[in-house]
């Protein structure tokens, strides 16, 4: 599925739905306009006036920490009115439709939705039906996707090895459940990475996975060789409806990332994790906490490149001039 | 006319007595991309500032985002954490309008409150909008409404004078 419904009649972002059908050169725009605001805390006041007035929701019909508090300081920080509601605050438990839930926002002149659910399609729905000058940013729907999730990850391996077109990256755990490791491959592929590779117990992968353009291994240690980027996903105990897996411990032994297994990948590998981790399940706290790490950079690449796309997906209504 | 060796001379010579007139201390120069930059780095090697040049970009704190949305190929600024108290030469190609200046005051002040904060350019032209002006100028000049100055560099610095569609304000 192509989403032409994310980009205005000039090509620019409008919504932020998923990485599906976007350009190298928009993704590259993103991470270059992200790039101006990480320079930004060294401003005294850590704000810039680009949204004054512009009121962002963020919809949070699933629970979230990381995305839920970066898109909060993001918006902030670009000045904007910020309003957070979860589920289990609004209207919609008492049976309130989503679509009544958006005309009532609307009709409080509201400019941007952040949208999390656990439906697949969700934000694309809510783009659909939204007054026209509203931006929908999906901050992850169901299994399908978490765009802004995979462009801080590609804005965190750039900053730290400059050059996509030379890299192997491994994707490994839980892909079947994981609209993260989806994005992620996506945008892989867009920017132009060498390999994208995904390591996981056949009962952890989608059917055909390998049309999504990766190569497969069932075994983490041959699966490590020659990978400069480790992408660990969390086992999302809270998806899965049936037995795919022996047990945790089980899981650790042959997927889990350790010290010893890491030593496999390049010198100079660097291990990322969108959290929250599951310590000793997916990953051993000394590899998690490790000079390899990069996890707590990419948290904080988060609020950048939220900045970058909530300020460009507000375009002018009529494009540019 | 748009000599630009003439116009780096009077600007330093603008410049040099300013610093002695506005008792200006240990100034930090910033330039604003990025044609600001250009005309910075020469007045920062001629007036023998051993500080690093600041570097602003100002697209986030433009007043026209409601018309033409973020400009796309924003760099990052690079200004010095501790401009608290400084006393601050802040320099651009051409003044115009005066828009450009106002955001890069913001910007700054977003930084720290400096002490005193000088604007110095290479060409000022008439067409200002807001009451902001410059402390010194290579020079100044009238347009007519078609007529834009534009600089291109960094190296050779030069200055091109265009008839062309209305200015962007």
């Amino acid at each position: 599925m192509i989403d032409n419904v994310q980009l205005n009649a000039e090509g620019k972002l409008k919504h932020f739905i998923t990485i599906e059908g976007l350009s190298n050169a928009l993704l590259t725009e993103i991470l270059d306009t992200a790039e101006s605001f990480v320079g930004m805390t060294d401003q005294q006041i850590k704000k810039v006036p680009l949204l004054r007035g512009k009121t962002i929701v963020n919809l949070f019909f699933e629970n979230s920490t990381r995305t839920r508090t970066t898109f909060e300081l993001a918006a902030k920080r670009l000045s904007a009115d910020v309003l957070s509601m979860s589920i289990s605050t609004s209207s919609t438990s008492k049976g309130e439709s989503l679509l009544d839930t958006i005309r009532n926002l609307e009709a409080m002149f509201v400019d941007m939705f952040v949208v999390r659910h656990g439906i697949s399609g969700a934000a694309h729905f809510i783009a659909q039906h939204t007054a026209p000058h509203i931006s929908v940013i999906n901050a992850g729907d169901g299994q399908h996707a978490h765009p802004t999730q995979a462009m801080l990850d590609m804005f965190t391996i750039r900053q730290i090895k400059k050059d996509f077109t030379q890299l192997r990256v491994a994707i490994i755990g839980d892909i079947l459940h994981s609209r993260v490791a989806r994005s992620q491959i996506q945008a892989l592929n867009i920017l132009g990475a060498a390999e994208v590779r995904v390591i996981a117990p056949l009962t952890l992968l989608p059917a055909h996975v390998e049309t999504l353009g990766v190569s497969v291994s069932h075994n983490l240690t041959e699966g490590l060789k020659d990978i400069d980027v480790i992408i660990m996903l969390r086992l999302q105990k809270e998806r899965m409806t049936s037995a795919l897996l022996p047990s945790e411990s089980e899981y650790f032994k042959c997927f889990g990332l350790t010290e010893s297994k890491l030593k496999i990948a390049k010198p100079d590998a660097i291990v990322m994790h969108p959290g929250p981790i599951n310590r000793g399940v997916e990953i051993e706290s000394k590899v998690a906490d490790g000079p390899q790490s990069v996890i707590l950079k990419q948290v904080s690449n988060g609020i950048a490149v939220r900045m970058a796309i909530m300020s460009m997906a507000m375009q002018p209504l009529g494009g540019l001039q | 006319m748009l000599e630009i060796d003439t116009l780096l001379n009077n600007l330093e010579t603008g410049l040099k007595q300013l610093v002695i007139n506005r008792k200006l201390l240990n100034p930090l120069m910033i330039g604003i991309r990025t044609g600001g930059v250009w005309v910075a780095e020469h007045m920062h090697q001629r007036l023998a500032i051993n500080e690093p040049l600041g570097l602003l970009d100002i697209s986030f704190y433009r007043d026209d985002f409601s018309q033409i949305g973020v400009h796309p190929h924003v760099k990052p600024s690079s200004v010095p954490a501790h401009i608290e108290g400084r006393d601050i030469i802040l320099i651009d190609d051409v003044f115009h309008t005066g828009r450009t200046v106002r955001a890069a005051l913001n910007e700054i002040f977003d930084y720290g409150r400096p002490n005193q904060v000088i604007l110095a350019v290479l060409i000022e032209r008439d067409g200002k909008q807001i009451p902001i002006a410059p402390d010194c100028a290579g020079t100044r000049m009238v347009l007519t409404a078609d007529q834009r100055i534009k600089l291109t560099g960094p190296t050779p610095l030069a200055i091109h004078l265009e008839n062309s569609a209305p200015d962007k304000p």
